[in-house]
């Protein structure tokens, strides 16, 4: 083999890898974005069905309900402006308070429920997820709500 | 008085930065002795600083002076003295300056080790050491400073965060800087060739300890990382491709192209350009890890806007260095080379394919944690990239560099011929194939994916087993001891490592292939059977710490109707507000049963049902050793004589040259 070929093989190898890598990279990234709704937007239906997606708002004050003897429990997340019930079958986070943020990820059934997989969790307690908290910026924009009412319903 | 003393010496260090990222590279340029005699001394004192520094701010966390603003938001009286040690370094500024420290630590520790360097590389590499100085301890002093005085000063402190009140957590950032910070030495050999104009042999092999010994402690950092959020942060996962584990990853596997780069570069002197480049890009993603991290952004791109200051210095800082050393770059890698041919299929070859792998794999796993962050700042919208994309992504390019670890320390320089290969590697490759198809069936069911698994690890076991071998009952010397003594320690430090990889793939295999994970609601006496184990709940009984109430749930674990182990995982309330789980692990060589407390999840509160986490993680541990193993072999590889006298023979060699 003449080096000049050998070159060739070499720069031909390597591009099928690299096109094998970016193929492979993207489908996979493009199958395993997860978006962002608000209660409101879920509520308005604008949120896909059948595909995972995210959540954010604050957990109602009142809403948390446990189903005795099992892992179910009931919540609704609010954005201040919209409620959306919330199911969920597993141990919350430590993190997980009533009146505090929070972020779910799952799908949305046909009777508006959603069907949460994962609540997340994260590491500080006066952290607010900034989904959650842009759900409730957001929320806030379309009401025109003052800054002072936002808190007090914190 | 010590705040201000330890302020005071941060200016001076600033100073004497600023005085050794200057005139030694001016020194270099002029061939002047007199200014790049500076190098040594300047980046010893500014190490001295900032170690005063340190101490003072470590003082004033040991005697819980709350007039400082980071020791009363980070600290207070109740907390154990450990852990107001840790402290130190448990905050945003603390942990600046922890990098700072290290960064002159390292620089130090270069002027000490390299005695026989020339002089002009010297003072280039500790130049820019000293460059990279001046700009983190401007970003202290100008925007996290951590001898701030609170006026007035608060009578107690906060708490420190009690996920942070951890021996893992103690040790976890001080290793992960040790190693981010390391990197900034193979970055500065790699801009001190480029200046230079000049790469060898020699080059290659003074950086090369350096880079290894900063590999290792990054390889330990992440371990400790990854195992302190299986036993603290209670759900039992071990990595979760979270931005901020990724930030460390990144450079992680751009350092191992780099490990590996260099082995070419010495060896053969091929690969420069890259073996540069890599330099750079191990440094770059490292800062940018920092600048995730501590930024903020990763909160909120939007706290970025809301409080600019630091996160636009850490930009700025980030452009300046990445975009000047790819310009640096861009202008003289051509002066630097290339280097010799070799063959299609050679050790070269082979790590040429690592080098690729690795960097698209790291090419990826940026993509998936930069990407979001993009869209949020540019205000197009939230989403999140899921674990199962890294996932996706990650095992079919993983999967090909392992099987090439097996081969790749058997394939000789320049060429090697296939038959040859395949002749001295069949048995390996048999033993692994056999064993990896019957094993699952002892574990129970029997999958593809477990079984490739499974023969990727037990594949590089057997290679490296067969290499030791091979070289082994080749060498002329006489007596096992002779012949082993006869090769380097560099040789054995590689093949610690490959194993600690085999390792380490093993028990992820079978912890993803035969981890059970429940979560049950269990009744005072009720049990769980997973496998032998029944797992019994006694219900749970108050405790008090020294800065915390909860209450610690009994399990019983029985085996057969016996009891074999006790379980106590704890809910802890601490006084600062938090709460927290602290799961109760019984540790084991094959395997751990993992245990965490829920909640109480009928109406009688806590003498009630419980709900729990009951998990059985076999071969979890595994990980970790494997990491441990790998950083092992990085300490034992640097510790090889000739990076020790090759420097000393060079230097002889050029000497007489030039007498020549």
């Amino acid at each position: 083999m003449k080096p000049r070929h050998r070159r060739f093989l070499w720069i031909a190898a390597g591009l099928a890898t690299l096109g094998v890598a970016a193929t492979l990279v993207l489908n996979a990234f493009q199958s395993n974005l997860v978006f962002f709704f608000t209660p409101s937007q879920v509520v308005a239906k604008e949120a896909p069905q059948g595909r995972p997606f995210r959540i954010g708002g604050l957990v109602e004050s009142g809403s948390l309900r446990r189903v005795p003897n099992s892992l179910d429990v009931h919540f609704i997340v609010t954005d201040t402006a919209q409620r959306l019930p919330v199911v969920y079958n597993g141990m919350l986070p430590d993190l997980f308070k009533e009146g505090k943020g929070v972020v779910a990820q799952g799908s949305v059934g046909p009777d508006g429920v959603f069907h949460a997989s994962e609540v997340l969790a994260k590491h500080d307690e006066n952290y607010m997820p900034p989904a959650a908290a842009s759900a409730i910026e957001q929320a806030r924009k379309d009401k025109g709500m003052s800054l002072s009412t936002l808190s007090s319903a914190k | 008085m010590i705040p201000e003393l330890g302020h005071f010496a941060l200016i001076l260090a600033v100073l004497v930065a600023l005085v050794q990222g200057v005139l030694p590279l001016i020194g270099a340029q002029r061939r002047d002795a007199t200014l790049m005699a500076l190098a040594k001394p300047a980046i010893r004192t500014q190490f001295l600083l900032i170690a005063f520094a340190f101490g003072c701010l470590m003082y004033s966390f040991a005697t819980s002076d709350f007039s400082v603003a980071n020791v009363a938001e980070h600290s207070n009286t109740q907390l154990p003295m450990r852990y107001r040690i840790a402290a130190t370094w448990g905050s945003h500024e603390g942990s600046l300056l922890l990098w700072a420290l290290m960064l002159a630590g390292w620089g130090a520790a270069v002027s000490l080790r390299s005695r026989n360097l020339p002089d002009v590389l010297l003072s280039r590499v500790i130049a820019v050491m000293g460059l990279v100085s001046v700009g983190f301890l401007s970003f202290l002093l100008f925007t996290s400073n951590p001898f701030l005085r609170l006026m007035p000063a608060a009578a107690e402190g906060q708490d420190l965060n009690p996920l942070l009140q951890d021996p893992g957590m103690v040790i976890h950032p001080p290793m992960l800087y040790m190693g981010y910070v390391g990197f900034s030495i193979a970055f500065a050999f790699a801009i001190a060739a480029l200046l230079g104009g000049r790469l060898d042999a020699t080059w290659a092999r003074w950086s090369r300890p350096w880079t290894t010994a900063a590999w290792s402690f990054l390889t330990i950092g992440i371990a400790l990382g990854s195992w302190w959020s299986y036993y603290v942060l209670g759900w039992g996962g071990w990595w979760f491709w979270d931005p901020v584990e990724n930030a460390s990853f990144m450079p992680w596997l751009v350092g191992t192209a780099l490990l590996h780069s260099l082995a070419v570069t010495e060896k053969r002197g091929t690969f420069k350009n890259w073996t540069v480049l890599l330099a750079i890009v191990a440094f770059s993603l490292s800062l940018m890890g920092t600048f995730l991290v501590r930024s903020g952004v990763l909160t909120s791109v939007h706290a970025f806007a809301t409080d600019p200051a630091r996160g636009v210095f850490i930009l700025i800082f980030l452009a300046i260095v990445i975009g000047g050393s790819l310009t640096l770059y861009a202008i003289r890698a051509g002066a630097v080379g290339g280097g010799a041919a070799f063959a299609m299929i050679s050790r070269e070859s082979m790590l040429l394919a690592n080098n690729v792998l690795l960097v698209v794999a790291c090419a990826s796993v940026v993509l998936g944690t930069l990407y979001p962050l993009f869209l949020d700042a540019l205000n197009l919208g939230k989403l999140s990239v899921g674990p199962p994309y890294f996932e996706a992504v990650f095992f079919p390019l993983m999967a090909p560099l392992v099987f090439l670890m097996g081969i790749g320390p058997l394939a000789s320089w320049r060429q090697v011929k296939l038959p040859d290969l395949a002749t001295r590697l069949k048995w390996a490759f048999m033993v692994a194939a056999v064993t990896s198809v019957l094993l699952p069936f002892t574990f129970g069911h029997w999958s593809p994916l477990v079984a490739l698994g499974l023969f990727l690890g037990l594949w590089v076991v057997a290679a490296t087993i067969t290499a030791i071998w091979q070289r082994l009952s080749r060498a002329p010397q006489q007596g096992l001891a002779a012949k082993l003594a006869a090769n380097s320690a560099a040789w054995y430090g590689m093949l610690l490592a490959h194993m600690g990889i085999a390792v380490f793939v093993i028990g992820v295999t079978l912890v993803k292939g035969y981890g059970v994970e429940q979560n049950v609601p269990l009744d005072v006496g009720q049990g769980v059977t997973i496998g032998v184990d029944t797992f019994t709940f006694r219900g749970v009984a108050p405790i008090t710490g020294p800065n915390y109430q909860g209450l610690a749930g009994v399990v019983e674990v029985s085996r057969n109707g016996k009891v074999v182990e006790t379980l106590r995982p704890e809910k802890r309330a601490y006084n600062s507000g938090m709460t927290m789980t602290d799961a109760a692990i019984d540790y084991g060589f094959f395997g751990d049963r993992y245990v965490s407390l829920g909640e109480p999840i009928t109406d009688k509160g806590d003498s009630g049902a419980w709900s729990l986490r009951v998990y059985v993680k076999p071969f979890v541990d595994w990980i970790w050793g494997g990491a441990f193993l790998m950083a092992m072999g990085g300490f034992i590889a640097m510790s090889d004589r000739r990076y020790r006298l090759a420097v000393k023979q060079s230097l002889a060699g050029l000497a007489g040259a030039r007498a020549a």
